[in-house]
């Protein structure tokens, strides 16, 4: 064990995990959090907590993880490189590892541009690669980057993100092997909607022997409307949405759209079940984080194991 | 070379507005060459402050001289007996140069007129685009040409990011994505290799001010008790 994290344990013991996600508040509002958390307990196996999430200020993910854990979750606190140089990462590791944080999901981070603070000096320092290496060299090694001894190396299950939908295609395993290279012991996929493409990834994935060295965790966000859909396609950077999952939802009643996209979500998430090199489902339900239970159920990964 | 802009002209009237004897200097070179500080832009700036001077009902007297190089020494000579009688001077040169003449000239207020922006290229006449950020351990031999210090948005190393979309970079559409035109002639020239490797962090030397002294000189000016 490396971390002897709930999320390890799952799929160390070869169970199909199942994360969630919940994005800190605009504020210092505690009862906020524990809201958010509370349709995610006995659901799902660990949740990120995001760290500034769309370069907007928020509640930092270390204090809202810490509240996660009051409130039974287990946290995969999420950081980027966007907000701090190698001393501050190295140090909030460190407090995160010593205050029972055992997950860690090691991001870039979206540009400081889209944010509510344009201005602001992207740090930039080390990028997500490099983190990756950093917290697997402090926890394995037991040394910080500048080589130094570390008094008591922190104990962290290392995340990272992959998207297989960002082009050159042909680029996405390679950085993959990267990561695994430097250390990563599982990945979040972007969110899904373009399976094919999906498949493709995986299974180059499996066929260059990487997906026996990372667990693949995949992508999964139910549309809440077509705008949303829309949105996504159009807007967000990196996000490939196809053409047939916006006909399929405008093709149902106004009032089914968001059952629909459940509906969807749960039909790719039965497919994950089953396809070889993926080893659990990441869910993220944007700011519909009361849903999660039906989700859950309707997706039949109820109840969580325990290990 | 280094590209500039010239400063807001309400700007630069306010940064001078209780001198009334004030000596523009522009430089040849850089800032000459995109437009922003030459001889051409120091003619200009110096009308515009005597007709906004007019227009408030006052007078301003001005000079004007174009050197060589601001941030070279052996052209700032030129300047020794003209800037006696001057109040203040705006330098036009990039941040280098005004702070050039600044030390030479340590009783004189010095102003710049101009904010200095980039090391880039000229791609057309009056279209300047950035290419370095004076790292100090470059690596353009590893990424096909292309900065990713500079030219990713997120300054990465191990690129591309999962933000690229469709070769443009996530920030802007019309920003290509570095890494991807990275990738793209690494692999038309066979060299792929270069970036599957993972790169370790980087080591900022654009940290500390940074002074070089060419290994051929070393001696020469130990000699004259400079180094
Ligand atoms: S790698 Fe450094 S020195 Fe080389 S072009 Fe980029 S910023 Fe300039
Ligand atoms: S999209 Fe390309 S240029 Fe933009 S941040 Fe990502 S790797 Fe860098």
């Amino acid at each position: 064990m490396k971390s002897g994290s709930n999320l390890e344990k799952i799929l160390r013991a070869g169970h199909f995990a199942f994360t969630g996600e919940l994005g800190p508040p605009r504020g210092s509002n505690v009862e906020a959090v524990r809201e958010k958390a509370k349709p995610l307990i006995g659901n799902v196996d660990a949740v990120n907590i995001t760290d500034n999430q769309t370069a907007m200020v928020r509640m930092s993910s270390w204090a809202a993880s810490l509240i996660a854990i009051e409130e039974g979750l287990e946290p995969n606190y999420q950081m980027v490189c966007r907000d701090r140089n190698r001393l501050a990462m190295q140090s909030d590791i460190l407090g995160a590892s010593a205050l029972g944080i055992r997950n860690m999901l090691c991001l870039s981070g979206d540009h400081q541009q889209f944010g509510d603070h344009p201005q602001s000096k992207g740090v930039f320092d080390i990028d997500s690669t490099q983190l990756i290496g950093t917290v697997k060299k402090m926890r394995d090694e037991g040394k910080f980057l500048g080589g130094a001894d570390i008094d008591e190396p922190p104990k962290l299950f290392i995340g990272g993100a992959a998207n297989p939908f960002a082009e050159p295609y042909e680029w996405r395993v390679h950085r993959l092997a990267k990561k695994i290279a430097a250390g990563v012991d599982f990945i979040q996929t972007q969110c899904i909607f373009n399976m094919d493409r999906m498949r493709t990834w995986v299974k180059q994935s499996v066929d260059m022997g990487l997906t026996e060295k990372v667990y693949i965790l995949a992508g999964v966000t139910p549309m809440k409307s077509v705008g949303m859909a829309r949105y996504m396609q159009l807007k967000v950077p990196g996000m490939d949405v196809p053409k047939e999952i916006i006909k399929r939802l405008q093709g149902v009643d106004k009032k089914k759209v968001a059952d629909e996209g459940i509906k969807i979500a749960c039909e790719q998430i039965d497919e994950f079940k089953e396809m070889k090199g993926v080893a659990g489902v990441h869910l993220m339900a944007i700011e519909w984080e009361h849903k999660v239970p039906e989700i859950a159920e309707r997706a039949n990964v109820l109840p969580r194991p325990t290990v | 070379m280094i590209v500039a802009e010239r400063k807001p002209f309400e700007e630069v009237k306010n940064m001078v507005k209780d001198f009334r004897k004030v000596l523009t200097v522009g430089c040849g070179t850089c800032v000459a060459v995109c437009l922003a500080g030459g001889e051409k832009e120091v003619g200009v700036l110096n009308s515009e402050l005597k007709i906004a001077r007019r227009m408030d009902g006052d007078t301003i007297e001005t000079g004007g001289v174009t050197v060589e190089r601001q941030c070279d020494m052996e052209f700032l000579e030129e300047l020794d007996g003209i800037v006696d009688g001057y109040d203040a001077i705006i330098s036009m040169a990039c941040g280098a140069g005004v702070q050039f003449i600044a030390e030479r000239f340590p009783k004189i207020p010095v102003f710049p007129g101009v904010n200095t922006s980039f090391i880039g290229v000229n791609r057309e006449v009056g279209w300047y685009e950035e290419k370095c950020r004076a790292c100090g351990s470059c690596v353009l031999g590893m990424t096909a040409g292309i900065c990713p210090v500079t030219m990713c948005a997120k300054g990465l190393f191990n690129g591309p990011c999962g933000g690229t979309n469709k070769g443009s970079c996530e920030i802007n559409d019309d920003q290509p994505c570095a890494w991807y035109s990275i990738h793209e002639r690494l692999a038309a020239q066979g060299r792929l290799s270069n970036i599957l490797e993972i790169c370790p962090p980087n080591d900022w030397r654009n940290q500390t001010p940074r002074t070089i002294v060419q290994p051929g000189y070393k001696d020469r000016l130990a000699a004259f008790g400079m180094k």
